[in-house]
């Protein structure tokens, strides 16, 4: 089946967006789309989501203030890929959107998961747990006197 | 009254060649990189974002580069840029359960599930200059990562019906302060959006009123953590959620005293502060204001400024308040002659009225 899945979709667009952009753009390198077959329906174009908190973490929502986000739109072919970053780095959404389009062909699809999205996946894990285990380093140890329970 | 004031343009124009050149500093020393700012300076960059209201640490680095390290010149800057960017829509609310905690401690609980976990802190800095530039030791990490989420501290108060619960409710679409004027009351959704703008000085300012008497506010920290969450977008473009990176953001967790009111069983209440970046000073400071600020909620006596909820909005925002002090520096010419005209009429009626009294006064005596 050709079409993907919301979830699966969801997810790799999430990893795209949260890839480091060098990184995004070396695993690219050997996907660049043919040039007459792809067409840009929005080019890169920056502006603004409000954030949202929520009263007490859990309480009902207020504004916190905004994040800029760049978006774009291209169709490869007959697929068409859409990208929203944070930041305002043109090229990481030109690239994610790419990567989008053409993680739902049938043919490139799972390519790109194994040489793209695959490698992005882990280095995010990568980068978290190395900030986690940072953090964990200064975690307190109390020594005091266990209570028998 | 303003009125235009032709003239000037030469000095205007050699007045701002002078400000970059003020600016630029000493030619043979290197010009700041934004990088440099952005990684060493994180601090001011995320003072920046918050009251600039803009997450963007490239653009707040460049703001302060511009504004020459003058923070409120710098919000200003951001705030202003802000404005000539398209709004695209409102994130889904940020998840600060699922934050992947870098600090993380407790001023009522020694003993909190996950740990307190102390992340890169001034607190146990002797404040003691280091004339030496320090270059870091290689980072320690420890064996295990900590949790993937860490449970929230008050929810062991909740467990025992201790502190007050704070449900999403029907969960109304907030009043948006970018859009909408400030109008009071202000609710606290309301209240919240403009103290996260809010100047840092100011509300600490306020915050620190409370805990000196100016309203009863008895907190304790419940809980502060800091560490990234992901922002997540739906898009009608693709009627599904999707994460499209992570921002660094501060929480605190007030917890304070209250003995009942309003119909509410003596119980904890809290307060609440959220902040972009790393900005723990800031967030606490938001969260004892906003508990303050709740007096008429909870029937407690309303008489500190910090539970003034107009004056505390009202004051809050440093870009307001900076222009309005600072406006006073503008053309005041007209106003001022008449003034000065004025004052010279009842000036002159003065001294005709003194000279009266002695004429009458003499007539008296002779």
């Amino acid at each position: 089946m050709d079409t993907p899945t919301h979830l699966a979709r969801a997810q790799w667009m999430s990893l795209l967006a949260q890839a480091e952009p060098a990184e995004l753009a070396t695993a690219m390198e050997a996907f660049a789309p043919p040039v007459d077959a792809t067409t840009w329906l929005r080019p890169p174009q920056t502006g603004l989501y409000m954030l949202r908190g929520r009263v007490g973490g859990t309480g009902p929502q207020f504004n916190l203030g905004e994040v800029s986000v760049t978006r774009c739109s291209v169709q490869i072919g007959e697929r068409i890929g859409h990208a929203w970053v944070r930041g305002s780095n043109s090229r990481h959404a030109e690239l994610a959107a790419c990567a989008d389009a053409l993680m739902q062909d049938a043919e490139q699809g799972p390519r790109l998961q194994v040489q793209v999205v695959e490698p992005l996946r882990q280095s995010l894990n990568r980068r978290r747990e190395a900030a986690s285990r940072k953090a964990a380093a200064s975690k307190v140890e109390f020594f005091t006197v266990v209570r028998g329970e | 009254m303003y009125v235009a004031v032709k003239g000037g343009e030469q000095a205007i124009t050699r007045s701002l060649q002078l400000l970059a050149e003020a600016r630029r500093g000493d030619l043979t020393v290197p010009e700041l990189s934004l990088d440099q700012i952005r990684e060493q300076l994180r601090l001011g960059v995320a003072r920046v974002m918050q009251e600039g209201s803009l997450y963007d640490e490239e653009l707040a680095a460049l703001a302060m580069r511009q504004a020459a390290g003058d923070m409120l010149e710098a919000i200003f800057l951001l705030r202003a840029y802000r404005t000539t960017l398209p709004r695209f829509g409102y994130t889904q609310p940020l998840d600060t359960n699922a934050m992947r905690v870098r600090r993380r401690v407790s001023g009522t609980f020694k003993d909190v599930p996950g740990g307190q976990v102390l992340g890169p802190t001034y607190d146990y800095t002797q404040r003691l200059l280091e004339f030496e530039s320090t270059a870091p030791t290689s980072p320690l990490q420890a064996e295990a990562p900590l949790p993937d989420t860490m449970p929230r501290v008050l929810d062991l108060l909740d467990a025992e019906a201790l502190i007050e619960r704070i449900d999403a409710g029907v969960d109304p679409e907030p009043i948006d302060l970018t859009r909408e004027p400030l109008m009071f009351p202000a609710d606290r959704a309301t209240r919240l959006q403009n103290l996260a703008r809010g100047d840092e000085g100011f509300l600490l300012g306020m915050a620190y009123s409370t805990q000196r008497g100016y309203a009863e506010s008895h907190p304790f920290a419940g809980e502060i953590r800091m560490g990234e969450v992901d922002v997540v977008i739906c898009p009608e473009e693709l009627g599904f959620a999707i994460e499209i990176g992570s921002i660094t953001l501060t929480e605190c967790q007030m917890i304070n005293q209250f003995h009942g009111g309003n119909g509410l069983p003596p119980q904890f209440t809290r307060g609440y502060g959220l902040c972009m970046g790393e900005g723990e000073r800031k967030a606490m400071s938001m969260a004892l204001v906003d508990r303050t600020l709740r007096c008429d909620e909870l029937g407690e006596p309303a008489y500190a400024p910090a539970q003034n909820q107009e004056f505390v909005l009202s004051h809050s925002d440093s870009v307001e308040a900076s222009g309005f002090v600072q406006h006073l520096k503008l053309p005041h010419y007209v106003d001022f002659q008449a003034e000065l005209s004025l004052l010279r009429t009842l000036s002159k009626q003065h001294a005709q009225h003194l000279n009266a009294e002695e004429t009458a006064a003499q007539e008296t005596s002779s």
